[in-house]
């Protein structure tokens, strides 16, 4: 009986092989354990015995050719077997290498036509059914190119150029629509210039207007880059970064906050899906007429100074003997400015409108950014507000700036599904997290407060006065 | 002008096309002695005799056979499908006949009947009262395909329909036969039937829609603009011939395009104008084409949580819009 030899499985990633060298030929005797063949693998290279002891009576795959492991790669007739009691003789004339491809020629008909099928050519349907020339007709060829045969082949060389690379661009941003192209091509515009306000930063249609309607507008600076500069240690292991002066203040009050507080932590999440239809619906309007753009910050720093003054040990320092209740709300506002934290504060929070606290906020972040606060700025403030969601937080457990009794954050504002009255709904939703000091306050004031700011919050909506 | 609903609109426009010309009749189920199930024929039967409102037997494929060979010798019936759900027996006689005898024959047969049938959901009506069935003929060449939204165009166009020489299938939606009213003028008028109607201009977003699911595209564009988005409403009124300037028109204008229908979304009126606008319109198009559509399920479901899950409603509309409007 004559054995099929199969590549051998060698390792568990290892999927397929390539035959390196035949060590024999079709026509010679092989021992048992005599290397029949040389397999080259991604991992190891190795030469495979023959199982059986007999003559080879042709090979099923070509040197260079790549077979999925447990391919048959080689017959063997054994010495037990009628055909194996002699040497099958190859003709001389033929090839040492004799390669019986499984599937036909293409020429041939096909067993099957694939999930594709094929259609019959050069067939004139004849009547209204067309049937009998059709059940007659031979179908000649694949109308689609025939499937690749599994014989070893000169791999066609690939035709089809790889694509040019994707001109680089300059923005960063996303696609340009059609509509976005067309107008920046007629108004011959540099689109890395306009910033874009749709999904993600998108430059839209409008965007596009807007810029050609204002005229070119002058180059950007460009962004600051976190630089971190610093000494390489002597074992070469590590670098040693002096400290700024702000960073050591912040790592001062840090230690200080946190050594001398006893904090504690609660979180609630709010449902501001009235708050951002709000806001999408006066932004513009807003924008146009104060200069400003309208954030959620301003409804925040209302909801939460309204909230102080319904829980004034919120407000308020601990005295050591005493509660130091402030009379006055001076809200502070965490600011990422080039050089660290910077906590500027609207003094009298309480006395503004939406609009005012608009203004007040982005003309204290502005002044943070560009390094133009005076001392007064960040002076007096009586509790913290940070919006860790602009950083894409969606839980985070503030410090304490010391000595206030309590820091605020808001998180990120997420669509997500809620249950309301027993229905599936999306709503936007944004968690807000209170850090306190529990010597002054205790669980059941700091829920209350952040119950009341979330009631105030969730209680916007389109006829909330903003002005 | 008097305010009127659409079936009203309807059996006006059937009176009045009867009256000026006697080759036109009535056909259906319940159409004579009872005026309809919903009354489209109230008092015709009265008026115009049992000749010319003809009560059938529950038999779609006589009753459009019967109309189609009337037609081929110069009739012109207006044949009526009690539920759209119920076209089906007649489809061989619709689109296997009477969509492409005109072609069939080099115009020498012409086939000048008006196939009225009442359709869509949204009424409880489950699975056998609320399909939409109208991609099957929007599919059809040689079907002209109407389908009002309004009591206005439901006249002007049914009006012309009656007069038309081709196959035309007026599709009425159910839901707006009582619930939907507006102004009829007391003249006599007609509407050309091919021409889409903008309902509502604006500037940010071109939504396309017709019958019932119009009306709520106008009232997402109406809370859309509470909310600084300028949405132009496209009421279709006619899906074959479609108007395809009015809606490429629309769409350079405003850069974005969302269709909604009440059918199933694949393969639905809204696929084929998204490829209208994305072959003829791509430079001009700032957002994705979307389509807020029913889902592709076998057919209306009975249970009204599951039915108002199906149906595009203003809010599902005013939300995808919103979507669009911020990309």
């Amino acid at each position: 009986m004559s054995v099929k030899i199969e590549l051998p499985h060698v390792g568990e990633s290892v999927v397929e092989g390539t035959i390196g060298k035949w060590l024999k030929q079709p026509g010679d005797p092989i021992k048992r354990y005599e290397p029949l063949v040389e397999i080259i693998t991604d991992k190891v290279d190795m030469e495979v015995p023959s199982p059986v002891e007999g003559y080879v009576v042709r090979f099923l795959a070509a040197e260079g050719e790549t077979l999925p492991m447990g391919a048959p790669i080689a017959e063997i007739a054994t010495a037990d077997s009628p055909e194996g009691a002699e040497p099958v003789t190859p003709s001389p004339a033929t090839p040492s290498i004799q390669v019986e491809p499984e599937t036909p020629a293409p020429t041939a008909q096909p067993t099957s036509p694939g999930t594709t099928g094929y259609l019959l050519k050069n067939v004139t349907p004849v009547g209204p059914t067309g049937g009998a020339a059709i059940e007659n007709a031979e179908p000649t060829e694949y109308s689609s190119p025939p499937p690749v045969a599994h014989a070893p082949a000169a791999a066609p060389t690939p035709t089809i150029p790889a694509p040019a690379a994707a001109p680089a661009r300059t923005t960063g941003q996303t696609r340009l629509s059609p509509a976005v192209r067309r107008l920046a091509e007629t108004h011959s515009i540099d689109v890395s210039n306009i910033q874009g306000t749709g999904l993600g930063g998108r430059i839209t249609r409008d965007d596009v207007l807007k810029y050609v309607a204002s005229g070119p507008a002058p180059a950007q600076v460009a962004a600051p880059t976190a630089q971190v500069e610093g000494q390489l240690s002597a074992d070469g292991q590590e670098t040693h970064v002096p400290l700024t002066p702000v960073r050591r203040m912040i790592a001062e009050a840090m230690v200080r906050s946190v050594s001398n507080i006893p904090h504690a932590w609660s979180t609630v999440d709010v449902d501001v899906s009235s708050l951002v239809a709000l806001r999408t619906s006066v932004r513009a309007e807003f924008e146009q007429r104060e200069g400003v753009s309208l954030t959620y910050l301003p409804f925040v720093i209302k909801a939460v100074v309204e909230s102080l003054k319904e829980f004034p040990t919120m407000n308020a320092t601990w005295g050591g003997d005493k509660i130091i209740l402030k009379n006055r709300v001076n809200l502070g506002l965490a600011v990422a400015a080039p050089n660290g934290l910077i906590v500027p504060v609207i003094h009298n929070a309480d006395r503004l409108s939406i609009t005012g606290l608009a203004v007040a906020a982005k003309d204290l972040a502005e002044r943070a950014r560009t390094k133009k606060l005076t001392l007064n700025d960040v002076q007096e403030g009586t509790f913290t507000l940070n919006n860790t969601g602009a950083l894409g937080s969606n839980i985070s457990g503030p410090i304490i700036n010391y000595p206030q009794a309590g820091i605020m954050t808001t998180e990120t504002i997420q669509k997500r599904a809620v249950v309301i009255d027993n229905a599936i709904a999306i709503r936007s939703m944004m968690n807000i997290c209170l850090s306190f000091d529990h010597r002054i306050n205790d669980g059941a004031e700091a829920s209350g407060f952040l119950a009341a700011v979330k009631s105030k919050l969730q209680a916007i909506g389109p006829g909330t006065s903003i002005y | 002008m008097v305010v009127k609903s659409v079936i009203e609109a309807v059996r006006e426009a059937i009176r009045e096309e009867m009256e000026r010309d006697p080759k036109v009749f009535v056909m259906g189920e319940d159409v004579g002695v009872r005026g309809g199930v919903f009354l489209a024929t109230q008092g015709m039967s009265e008026e115009f005799g049992a000749d010319r409102v003809i009560d059938t037997p529950l038999a779609e494929a006589s009753i459009m056979g019967i109309a189609l060979g009337a037609a081929f010798r110069g009739m012109r019936p207006i044949p009526e499908v009690q539920f759209s759900d119920f076209v089906w027996p007649s489809i061989n006689q619709l689109i296997g006949e009477a969509a492409r005898a005109c072609y069939g024959t080099n115009g020498a047969v012409q086939v000048p009947m008006v196939i009225r049938i009442p359709y869509g959901g949204g009424i409880r009506g489950g699975l056998f009262h609320s399909q939409n069935v109208e991609t099957h003929f929007f599919h059809t060449p040689g079907l002209k395909v109407v389908a009002p939204a309004t009591p206005y165009d439901a006249k002007g166009l049914l009006k012309s329909a009656i007069r038309d020489n081709n196959p035309v299938v007026f599709l009425e939606h159910k839901k707006t036969y009582r619930l939907v009213r507006g102004e009829v003028p007391d003249q006599e008028y007609t509407l050309p039937i091919g021409k889409a109607d903008i309902k509502r201009p604006g500037s940010n977003i071109t939504v396309v829609s017709y019958g019932l699911t119009l009306h709520y595209c106008l009232e997402a564009a109406e809370e859309l603009a509470s909310q600084g988005v300028d949405v132009e409403v496209v009421d279709l009124r006619t899906l074959t011939p479609l108007d395809t300037e009015t809606i490429l028109e629309s769409v350079k204008k405003t850069g974005k395009l969302a269709i909604v229908h009440e059918d199933n979304v694949t393969g639905g009126v809204g696929a084929e104008i998204a490829a209208l606008v994305a072959g003829q319109a791509f430079e001009y198009l700032d957002g994705p084409i979307s389509r807020i559509c029913g889902p592709d399920v076998p057919t209306m479901p009975f249970a009204q949580t599951l039915e108002d899950a199906y149906m595009p409603t203003a809010d599902k509309i005013a939300d995808g819009l919103r979507k669009l409007a911020a990309y």
